[in-house]
């Protein structure tokens, strides 16, 4: 019998091709729509984090200063200590790396090139903290870091402003007044947001910077990675204290520095783009919504205009149940081939888009079962549903029926 | 026994004021091989009977006796079956399906008998030939004549070899001379393959290739007249 059903639900297909088609494209559109746009939300997503990961997500900035767009009065913020330093990294749970940073700015030549840049005084704990890697050369040796030797480690900008095609590696590099060697190349990491370009630095032994540029022993600032098994926030707070009664901050006194949290950006940031991956597939929701209105329409128009061909069916001796089954195989039939339709067309989009906006291609197996599903159970219960009402008509009065 | 026998039949449409009672208890006897014409006013109640007849509605009251089978005892899909087996049907507005080749609504009623591809194809083409139209049979209703449709459509119910043939005025929309040329068919069904023939018409003309007339009038048989001229 189901067999038959085919048969007849096939032919019944093919002579009403128009009709079949409209049905098709309603659930084509609304499967497409729905997963196109959660994808792409999806990706986007994807992208921030990602972004926001390649500036460590574990990762605490301290600076003095009261923070962001803070002036006030009292001359410059109080910059930190060694002993600062050192104090977070002994008396702070969850700490793995503490990297200080005195940094000033400098004018690098080689041979006739030169080049405005920042020199960022540190320790090897920032190549952990900030998470670089070195397309070439080694970081500072232990003998280098302890006499503040005029050794350098360049960025992936400073290496192609000044040095095109020759190997930076082991080049004498002028900074300001000094000289000093290079001994490893940043890999390139691209902008962090406007106007900052961590490939555009150069960074030596921070009591190099201390001694021959700056002249000071001040901490600019200094950064923090955070064992991923603790929590930033927590880790925050006890810096927050212990750098408070390191400066002599007490009862209602704000904070002369500041911490800048990378994870609480990055949660930020990705709880937005969530946010607009969820207005996305609302509002595709609705499309699917409507694909699925105008599938009723035309399963509702064509059974109507079918009730006398159920009529002519029933009166040559086909039963209810065969008739019902030919409704459902042909609703099925339609409803599948325009899912499966609607998501190759989906992942072609959004394939398309995402290299077009240079985001990353995430497949959701969820969101494709789930609109496919539903746009199937749209196509099959507007399709049987009328078609059960047609057929329990009594034969006569179907095949009258205008 | 006859084929099909009628006893007390009564229909009655609607209910309490506005319910009509189309028949008053009919009794009618069809013998196997019988051509019955049906007649009547509007209103007599023929089209009901055929119906009854047809195991296509159900008598309010009254038994109906086909091939001794109690018909007024069985469940839609049973009536279905019946149908299927032993009933063929030609209506007056033809009742093709619309784009489908004048073979496959041929082949219809032997699908759902379940027959195989091979069987339905020669048997439907054969039905075709008989009723003169082989080389139509790729053609759809809206490419053949009022004539050649009711023709595919006598195809179609000859094709199961039923043992009745109801037929609701078929030349109604006709024109006299494809009239003529369909009973003449009817006629030879009959004749030749000992197909039960019960049909209904408004015209004596057509009435006149029956062997048997049965007259209706408001709701009961008024006269069953035996064809002089044929007998």
């Amino acid at each position: 019998m189901l067999l038959t059903s085919f048969l007849l639900a096939l032919r019944a297909i093919r002579r009403h091709l128009m009709r079949s088609f409209l049905t098709t494209l309603g659930i084509i559109i609304g499967v497409a729509a729905v997963v196109t746009m959660v994808t792409l939300g999806n990706g986007a997503t994807a992208s921030v984090k990602e972004q926001i990961s390649a500036l460590g997500s574990n990762m605490l900035t301290v600076r003095p200063g009261a923070g962001f767009g803070r002036g006030g009065g009292g001359g410059p913020p109080r910059p930190f200590e060694d002993a600062d330093v050192e104090a977070v990294r002994a008396q702070v749970g969850g700490v793995l790396h503490v990297a200080p940073q005195a940094t000033t700015s400098v004018t690098a030549v080689y041979e006739a090139q030169n080049w405005s840049t920042t020199v960022t005084g540190t320790t090897n704990d920032y190549f952990a903290a900030s998470n670089f890697k070195l397309s070439e050369g080694r970081t500072f040796s232990e003998p280098e870091e302890q006499a503040g030797k005029s050794v350098c480690v360049i960025g992936d900008t400073i290496r192609t402003s000044l040095f095109r095609d020759v190997d930076p590696v082991g080049a004498s590099l002028r900074l300001n007044d000094i000289s000093c060697q290079v001994i490893g190349v940043l890999e390139k990491r691209g902008q962090a947001g406007p106007g900052a370009d961590q490939d555009d630095q150069v960074v030596m032994p921070i009591k190099a910077v201390m001694r021959r540029l700056t002249g000071n022993r001040d901490i600019r600032a200094f950064q923090v990675a955070v064992d991923p098994r603790f929590d930033t926030s927590a880790v925050s707070a006890s810096i927050t204290s212990l750098l408070r009664e390191r400066r002599h901050l007490t009862g209602n006194t704000e904070n002369d520095f500041n911490i800048f949290d990378a994870k609480q950006i990055s949660d930020t940031l990705s709880s937005a783009t969530q946010t607009m991956t969820a207005l996305l597939a609302a509002v595709a929701a609705v499309s699917l919504v409507v694909g699925g209105i105008g599938i009723m329409n035309i399963m509702l128009v064509s059974v109507t205009e079918r009730t006398r061909e159920i009529g002519i069916r029933l009166a040559i001796g086909a039963v209810q149940r065969e008739v019902l089954m030919q409704f459902l195989v042909e609703a099925v039939t339609l409803s599948c081939l325009g899912g499966i339709i609607g998501l190759f067309l989906a992942l072609a989009l959004t394939i398309g888009i995402s290299s077009a906006m240079h985001i990353p291609f995430v497949f959701d197996v969820k969101i494709n079962l789930l609109a496919f599903a539903f746009a199937a159970a749209i196509g099959i219960i507007f399709g049987f549903f009328p078609a059960r009402r047609a057929a329990s008509l009594n034969p006569i009065e179907a095949l009258r029926h205008e | 026994m006859s084929l099909i026998e009628l006893r007390g039949v009564t229909k009655v449409f609607g209910s309490g004021q506005s319910a009509f009672q189309a028949l008053k208890g009919v009794d009618l006897d069809i013998e196997k091989g019988e051509f019955v014409a049906v007649m009547g006013a509007s209103g007599g109640g023929k089209s009901t009977t055929m119906n009854i007849l047809g195991c296509l509605d159900t008598p309010t009251t009254g038994t109906y006796r086909f091939k001794g089978i109690p018909v007024e005892t069985l469940t839609n899909d049973q009536r279905a079956m019946l149908r299927r087996r032993y009933l063929g049907f030609v209506f007056q507005g033809f009742n093709l399906l619309s784009r489908t080749s004048a073979l496959e609504n041929v082949e219809l009623p032997l699908i759902y008998r379940g027959e195989d591809r091979k069987t339905r194809r020669a048997a439907a083409l054969a039905a075709l030939d008989r009723v003169g139209l082989l080389q139509w049979a790729d053609h759809t209703p809206a490419e053949l004549s009022g004539g050649q449709q009711q023709r595919v459509a006598i195809a179609r119910a000859i094709v199961t070899q039923p043992q009745v043939l109801f037929a609701d005025e078929p030349t109604g929309n006709l024109d006299s001379e494809r009239s003529i040329e369909i009973m003449e068919l009817l006629s030879a069904l009959n004749r030749e393959q000992g197909i039960t023939i019960a049909m209904v018409t408004h015209e004596p003309d057509m009435a006149a290739y029956a062997g048997t007339i049965i007259r209706f009038r408001d709701g009961l048989v008024e006269e069953r007249i035996v064809n002089k001229v044929l007998a």
